[in-house]
C-alpha cells in the first residue's frame, strides 16, 4: 500500500512535466501574446517588455527556467496582466473561494445524487423511480448558465431573499445560489450512475443468496449491495471533485464570487501565460491526487484489487 | 403429514413478448429426511419450482396453487414472514458458487450474519459456529480460511462454503439447485457424497434439482420428471429407472452414457425444448416423441396414478411405448 502510493506519487512527476511542456507549447503556438493589443506598442517598447519577462528567450529555456523556479522556490512567476500581482497571489485569493463553494456543492451533489439514485433503483418502475429519473433528467438538461440567471431572478429580484452576487467571505446567503447552480447537473449524473449500478447489483446472484438467507431488505442493501454499487460512482467522483473545486467560470461570472474559474478564462483570453500555467498545474496536481484517492478507495472496497 | 407439500403450483412470467407459463400444475410432497429429485432439461421449470418455494421468483413472476411447509402455507407469504423460514427452516444451495457468494465480503461475515439474524447469536459465537460448520463440510484449516474472501477459494471449496452456509441453522429442508453443474466431474462426486453424508448427520430433507440422472440414481428415493413446465412422470427412483413409464423418461435414461458401452453412439432425444411463449397445444413432449399420435398433439394428457406410488402423464398405454 505505502509502496503503491510512493510509486504513484513518483510517477506524477513525469506526468506533470509532460503537462507543463504541452501547455507551454500550446499556449505559445496560439497567435498573439500578453502584450499585443489593438493599438500596437512601438516595437522597441514591446521588445523591452518581452525582455523583462524573458519572453524573448528560446522556448526550451523558458520552460526550463519556469520549472526550476517552480521546483526550487515554488515561484509561479508574475502575472503578465496585473503588473503588481504574482500568480501565487491570484491563486491564493481565488482558490479558497472555489474550494469552499466547490466542496459544499460536491457534498450536496453526492448526498442527494446517491439518495435519489438509490430510491429509484429500489423502487424500480414505480412512481418514485419515475420521479427520481424525471428530476435527474431535468437537472441534467438545465445548464448552469440558464439555471444561474433563473435563480437570481427568483430569489433576488422577485423574492428578495438572497443577495444576487458577491462573496462576503463565504457567508451562507452568498453560498446558496452558487451551490445550487453548480451541484444540480453533477447530482443528476451521480443519481443516474447510482441507479443503474445498484439495479445491476440487485439482480446479481449473490443478492439472491442474501435474500435466501432471510436477511432484511435493509441489511441486503447496506451490507451486501451498496459496496459494489458504489464502485462506478466513486470512479466518477474523483475527476468530478476536481472539476467542482477548481471552479466554474459560469458561477464566478453570474454570482461574482471571484473564484479561479473566472481567473482561468480571463488568463486565456489575455494570454496571461503564467496565470494560465499556474492554474493548469493546480488542476493537474489535483487530478493526479484524486485519481490516486479513487484507486485507494477501489482497493479498500474490492478485495480482489491488491495495491 | 409431509414436510413439504406442493399442490397445483403454476408459475407465469409476464414478459414484453407475452406470458410464459414456466411451471404448470406441478404437485409433489416430501417427507422428513427424504430426498426428491426434480429432473428436467434447461427451461423445464425445475429451478422456477425451487425459487417459488423460497419466494425468490423474479418480480414479473406470478404463482398460483399451494406450497405448504410443515402445514403452513408459504406461497405468497409476505417477505417479512418468509424471512423467518429462509435459512432457518428452508435453505438453498445455488447452482453457481462462483457468483452466489458476495465477492466483497469475507466468508466469516457472510456466514455469521445468518446465525446472528436467525439465532440471535453474538458475532464471536456465530463465527465459532461457522468454523465448526466449515469443518463439517471438510474445508481444511477452517479457523484461518473463514476470514478469507470467496475468490481465495476454488470452485469446489466455494460450493462447500455455500453448503456450510445453508446448513448453519440446521434447516429441515435443503433445496439444492444443480449444486454440481458448475464444477469439475471429480469434484461433483465429492460434493454429492458430502451432501448425502451431511443428510444422515443433520437429518434434513433434500430437494435435488438436476439434469444428471447418474446423480439421481444413487441418492434420491423419489424422482419427479419435468418437461415444458409439467410433470411427465413421478415415483420411486428405482422403479422409474428400472421401468420408465413415459417416453420422455425413456429417452432421458437412454441418453445417459454408460461405462463399458464402447463403440455405440450415445442416444439423444431429437429436437429442441418447446418455446414456452408458444407451447404445443397437446402434450408438451409430443413434437419430439416417437410414439405421438393425433390425440397427443391435440390434448394434454392428465397425470394418472398407477402401481399405487407412481404416476405418469401420457395418452398411450405403457405397453404401447415399451
Amino acid at each position: 500500500m505505502t509502496a503503491f502510493i510512493i510509486k504513484r506519487l513518483l510517477s506524477a512527476i513525469p506526468t506533470l512535466l509532460i503537462l507543463i511542456i504541452f501547455s507551454f507549447l500550446l499556449m505559445h503556438s496560439a497567435p498573439g501574446g500578453p502584450f499585443s493589443s489593438d493599438r500596437p506598442l512601438p516595437p522597441e517598447v514591446l521588445a523591452n517588455i518581452e525582455a523583462k519577462y524573458h519572453l524573448d528567450d528560446p522556448l526550451p529555456l523558458q520552460i526550463w527556467n519556469y520549472v526550476v523556479g517552480v521546483v526550487t522556490q515554488f515561484d509561479f512567476g508574475p502575472s503578465f496582466q496585473y503588473k503588481d500581482r504574482t500568480v501565487n497571489e491570484i491563486i491564493g485569493q481565488g482558490f479558497p473561494v472555489t474550494l469552499t463553494y466547490g466542496t459544499i456543492s460536491f457534498v450536496v451533489a453526492v448526498v442527494f445524487g446517491c439518495a435519489l439514485g438509490m430510491m429509484a433503483a429500489l423502487k424500480q418502475n414505480t412512481w418514485l423511480d419515475y420521479l427520481a429519473v424525471g428530476i435527474s433528467i431535468g437537472a441534467q438538461v438545465l445548464p448552469n448558465f440558464v439555471m444561474a440567471p433563473i435563480l437570481v431572478l427568483i430569489f433576488t429580484l422577485w423574492l428578495g431573499w438572497l443577495p444576487g452576487g458577491g462573496w462576503n467571505g463565504g457567508a451562507w446567503p452568498y453560498l446558496i445560489m452558487p451551490v445550487i447552480a453548480l451541484s444540480t447537473s453533477f447530482m443528476a449524473s451521480i443519481a443516474r450512475i447510482m441507479r443503474s449500478s445498484l439495479l445491476e447489483v440487485m439482480h446479481s446472484n449473490f443478492i439472491r443468496t442474501a435474500r435466501a438467507k432471510g436477511l432484511s431488505s435493509r441489511d441486503i442493501l447496506f451490507q451486501h449491495a451498496l459496496k459494489p454499487a458504489m464502485l462506478p460512482v466513486i470512479s466518477y467522483l474523483g475527476p468530478t471533485f476536481v472539476i467542482m473545486i477548481t471552479g466554474s467560470v459560469v458561477i464566478d461570472l453570474y454570482f461574482t464570487t471571484g473564484g479561479i474559474g473566472q481567473a482561468f478564462v480571463n488568463s486565456a483570453l489575455n494570454r496571461d501565460y503564467s496565470v494560465m500555467m499556474g492554474i493548469t498545474i493546480l488542476v493537474g496536481c489535483l487530478t493526479i491526487f484524486f485519481n490516486l484517492i479513487v484507486d485507494i478507495l477501489y482497493a479498500w472496497i474490492d478485495p480482489k484489487i491488491k495495491l | 403429514m409431509s414436510l413439504l407439500e406442493v399442490e397445483n403450483l403454476s408459475v407465469t412470467f409476464t414478459t414484453p413478448d407475452g406470458h410464459v407459463r414456466a411451471v404448470q400444475d406441478v404437485s409433489f410432497s416430501l417427507g422428513e429426511q427424504k430426498t426428491l429429485a426434480i429432473v428436467g432439461e434447461s427451461g423445464s421449470g425445475k429451478s422456477q419450482t425451487a425459487f417459488s418455494i423460497m419466494g425468490l421468483l423474479a418480480p414479473n413472476g406470478q404463482t398460483s396453487g399451494s406450497i405448504k411447509f410443515d402445514g403452513t402455507e408459504i406461497l405468497g407469504m409476505p417477505e417479512k414472514e418468509l424471512n423467518a423460514y429462509r435459512a432457518a427452516q428452508i435453505a438453498m444451495i445455488f447452482q453457481d458458487p462462483m457468483t452466489s457468494l458476495n465477492p466483497y465480503l469475507r466468508v466469516s461475515k457472510q456466514m455469521a450474519e445468518v446465525l446472528m439474524r436467525h439465532n440471535g447469536m453474538s458475532k464471536t459465537d456465530a463465527i465459532n459456529d461457522s468454523i465448526k460448520m466449515l469443518d463439517a463440510v471438510k474445508i481444511p484449516d477452517p479457523a484461518r480460511r473463514v476470514h478469507m474472501y470467496p475468490h481465495e477459494f476454488s470452485g469446489g471449496m466455494r460450493q462447500r462454503v455455500m453448503i456450510a452456509m445453508a446448513l448453519l441453522c440446521h434447516p429441515r429442508l435443503v433445496i439444492a439447485d444443480e449444486p454440481t453443474t458448475a464444477l469439475d466431474v471429480t469434484v461433483q462426486a465429492q460434493i454429492m457424497d458430502l451432501l448425502s453424508d451431511l443428510q444422515s448427520d443433520f437429518g434434513m430433507s433434500i430437494v435435488l434439482i438436476t439434469h444428471d440422472l447418474g446423480v439421481v440414481k444413487g441418492s434420491c428415493e423419489e424422482t419427479l420428471v419435468l418437461y415444458g413446465g409439467r410433470v411427465m412422470e413421478t415415483g420411486p427412483t428405482d422403479q422409474m429407472f428400472a421401468e420408465p413409464a413415459h417416453p420422455y423418461t425413456r429417452g432421458l435414461l437412454k441418453a445417459v452414457p454408460r461405462l463399458g458401452s464402447t463403440g455405440a453412439e450415445l442416444a439423444t432425444i431429437p429436437g429442441n425444448p418447446p418455446n414456452m411463449l408458444r407451447p404445443p397445444k397437446g402434450c408438451a413432449f409430443s413434437p419430439r416423441c416417437g410414439f405421438a399420435n393425433e390425440q397427443c398433439k391435440s390434448a394434454k394428457p392428465a397425470l394418472e396414478v398407477f402401481d399405487a406410488q407412481r404416476s405418469r402423464a401420457c395418452h398411450l398405454t405403457r405397453e404401447q411405448i415399451a
